[in-house]
């Protein structure tokens, strides 16, 4: 199995899923003959053409408007869009009009779409590029979000996102589009959407993260382990929506400690979801308040300061020694 | 740009040569009633609103021959996607009169058309429903299928991004639709010389690179062939274009809205004289095709159609809770199912 990155992985799930299935299309910008910004489409347009590899104008509305009519009409477009920093003007096309034209029309129409898009900071990008935007999304009834962590990740997630009957958000962590490498397997396998993986089991405190984080997560555990004897059990949400709180539960019933992880704003990040879910659901497991380790309500810094701004391990460990200590 | 493309003037005399169809007067006459089953529809729709049976509503009364002239160019394997003021077309696609009533009573099983199943549902974020129609057509030019899709507006929205956004994608890709403004002159409140500095709307098709042209939007007659000249270009792969049909909203923006706020009866009035069922009526009595006997056999027929509709949708059940839910997914999610079985418990227990 060929060791792949972030990006590999998507483009190679984008072949495999446009030779599985001819509706499936790629549109936005600069996808055609340049292969996406980032490469993520790199070949599929000398492989397709024209007709399912589609260069597209600069209007993020539209072109997400567009794809909303190409699935209406029984395609499955793959939409780009170049940051998710500019997904924010798709947002009136998604929530108006791709979360609810099944439900609108009782299921007389329906929007199997996927807009894909680099999210989240951690490489001195200009500003707008390194947005994570996902919580606002995850508030859109009938529409599922998902953030991969891994190469195989992004492969088995995107494949399941493309071959599911519904429109969703796929963010991307641009922060591992080149640093992530894995063995990745060409296997046509998707990984089910609305699950969350369990990275690593313990005992004493439950970690929760998501895309970009996962790593910084993975490493405060390990930290705690070899340093303070903490026995960290790592989830990775990877779908946000519809969010699996029961992997979540179970963890912190047997844990009785939650950190959560993002590098989202803090208010109404998608934190605030999973701990209020746990406290009405394994309130009395508690044994320490839920942590929530976030970016902050600020705007996303420039560049120069944006490694203060998103969690570190060295943040994430601190607070799991707050929840140990606390009792 | 040429002035309005019109056949008949005002007074229902025909001005210019006649297209194919208006000779023959079968045409014409399915062309009127359709026009009176739409303001029968409209009055009634108005008179359930008023007595708390219906939502609110946006009427239609006076461009009756937007609707009906656009909806019978169109095959019925084409794809419309309206705004909310196209009951006309609507109706003539298939659409039931109980469906438009459940539809504006606030029921969702309104737009689960029983007939033009590709079609779209009303558009209520105004302008927002033009790239669907790009999309729709874009889909038609990769399957290479000989269809158009049809998108219509108003006047205010062609201010909005969505429709220029949409008029220069569906340039570039020479998609096969037709987008038609429906100028009524008014926005709510706003007159289109507040809406825009451009002596036209038609003209915003043209930076674009696309045909853009106006039309009578009162003549029915050239409606339609107007709309069967873009939809037989747009379907050879000719590609779009967008044609400014020029009516007035005689009626108030909505039910909820008040339009002597801010325009005068006299303003209003004038246009009574260029409405278009009394122009088409007009030239149906002059060609002797048209008489009373016959308009009053039209008016009970729809009148009764109306009628049973109206019924019916008054007789509708609701919706059980759980309705609420279905249709979000194709497969609920678990805690949406809670969400579901939660509210219906908590509901029957009421
Ligand atoms: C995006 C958006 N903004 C505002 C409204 C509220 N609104 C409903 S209809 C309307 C005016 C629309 O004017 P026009 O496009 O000319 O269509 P008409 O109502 O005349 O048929 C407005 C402002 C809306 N529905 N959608
Ligand atoms: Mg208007």
């Amino acid at each position: 199995m060929p060791d792949l990155n972030l990006v590999q992985a998507i483009n190679l799930a984008l072949r495999r899923a446009m030779a599985d299935d001819p509706t499936v299309l790629v549109l936005g910008e600069d996808v055609g003959i340049n292969g996406g910004v980032f490469r993520a489409t790199d070949g599929l347009w000398k492989l397709y053409g024209d007709s399912r590899v589609l260069d597209t104008p600069l209007a993020e509305a539209g072109i997400t408007g567009v794809s909303i009519g190409l699935a209406a009409q029984g395609f499955r477009p793959v939409l780009e869009i170049q940051f998710s920093g500019f997904a924010y003007a798709c947002i009136d096309q998604i929530l108006n009009h791709a979360s609810r034209l099944r439900k609108r029309t009782m299921g007389r129409l329906t929007c199997p779409m996927v807009l894909r898009s680099p999210t989240g900071g951690g490489i001195h990008a200009i500003e707008h590029h390194s947005e994570s935007p996902e919580a606002m999304f995850a508030h859109i009834p009938g529409l599922k979000v998902v953030i991969p962590s891994s190469p195989q990740g992004a492969y088995g997630l995107l494949l399941a996102a493309i071959r599911d009957p519904d429109p969703i958000i796929f963010l991307e962590p641009t922060r591992l589009y080149r640093s992530a490498k894995d063995e990745v397997a060409d296997d046509g396998a998707s990984i089910p959407l609305g699950r969350c993986i369990v990275l690593r089991t313990g005992r004493d405190v439950t970690l929760v993260s998501w895309g970009g984080m996962v790593k910084d997560t993975l490493e405060a555990a390990n930290r705690l382990a070899t340093d303070h004897r903490i026995d960290a059990e790592v989830i990775d949400v990877a779908t946000l929506k519809p969010l699996d709180s029961a992997t979540v539960i179970d963890s912190v019933k047997r844990t009785g400690r939650l950190v959560v992880v993002h590098e989202a704003p803090l208010t109404c990040g998608f934190g605030a979801e999973i701990a209020a879910r746990v406290a009405h659901q394994a309130l009395t497991s508690l044994l320490a308040p839920i942590e929530r380790v976030t970016g902050c309500d600020t705007m996303m810094p420039y560049p120069r300061l944006e490694h203060l701004y998103m969690p570190q391990a060295e943040r994430i460990a601190e607070a799991v020694r707050r929840t140990v200590a606390y009792s | 740009m040429d002035s309005p493309y019109r056949v008949l003037g005002p007074d229902g005399r025909a001005i210019g040569a006649l297209p194919t169809f208006a000779k023959d007067v079968d045409e014409l006459t399915k062309l009127y009633r359709a026009m009176v089953l739409t303001r029968t529809f409209d009055t009634k729709a108005i008179a359930l609103q008023r007595t708390g049976r219906l939502g609110t509503y946006a009427s239609s009364l006076g461009q009756e021959a937007v609707s009906v002239g656009v909806a019978a160019a169109m095959q019925l394997s084409d794809v419309l996607l309206p705004s909310f003021r196209e009951h006309g077309a609507q109706l003539w696609r298939g659409v039931t009169l109980e469906e438009l009533l459940l539809y504006w009573g606030g029921d969702e099983r309104g737009n689960a058309f029983t007939g033009p199943r590709e079609d779209f549902p009303n558009c209520v974020p105004v302008g927002s429903h033009a790239p669907h129609a790009v999309g729709v057509a874009l889909a038609f030019r990769l399957r290479n299928e000989a269809r158009a899709a049809v998108c219509i507006f108003g006047d205010g929205a062609t201010s909005k991004g969505d429709v220029a956004e949409a008029l220069n994608l569906a340039g570039v890709w020479k998609a096969p639709v037709v987008f038609v403004v429906n100028n009524n002159r008014w926005a709510i409140s706003i007159p289109v010389a507040k809406q825009t500095a451009a002596p036209t709307l038609a003209q915003k098709a043209f930076a674009a690179g696309i045909p853009g042209s106006q039309v009578d939007g009162n003549d029915v007659i050239a409606v339609r062939a107007t709309l069967e000249r873009a939809l037989e270009r747009a379907r050879a792969g000719a590609g779009p274009s967008m044609i400014e049909a020029l009516t007035y909203r005689l009626s108030d923006h909505t039910t909820a809205d008040d339009a002597s706020r801010y325009r005068s009866d006299e303003d209003v009035s004038k246009h009574w004289a260029e409405e278009p069922i009394l122009r088409l009526r007009s030239y149906l009595f002059a060609l002797r095709a048209w008489d009373k006997e016959r308009e009053e056999a039209l008016l009970l027929s729809c009148g009764q159609d109306v009628e049973r509709a109206a019924a019916a949708y008054l007789d509708s059940e609701l919706q059980p809770a759980a309705a609420m839910f279905e249709h979000t997914y194709a497969e609920l999610p678990t805690d949406l199912v809670e969400q579901q079985t939660g509210a219906v418990s908590y509901l029957r227990g009421l």
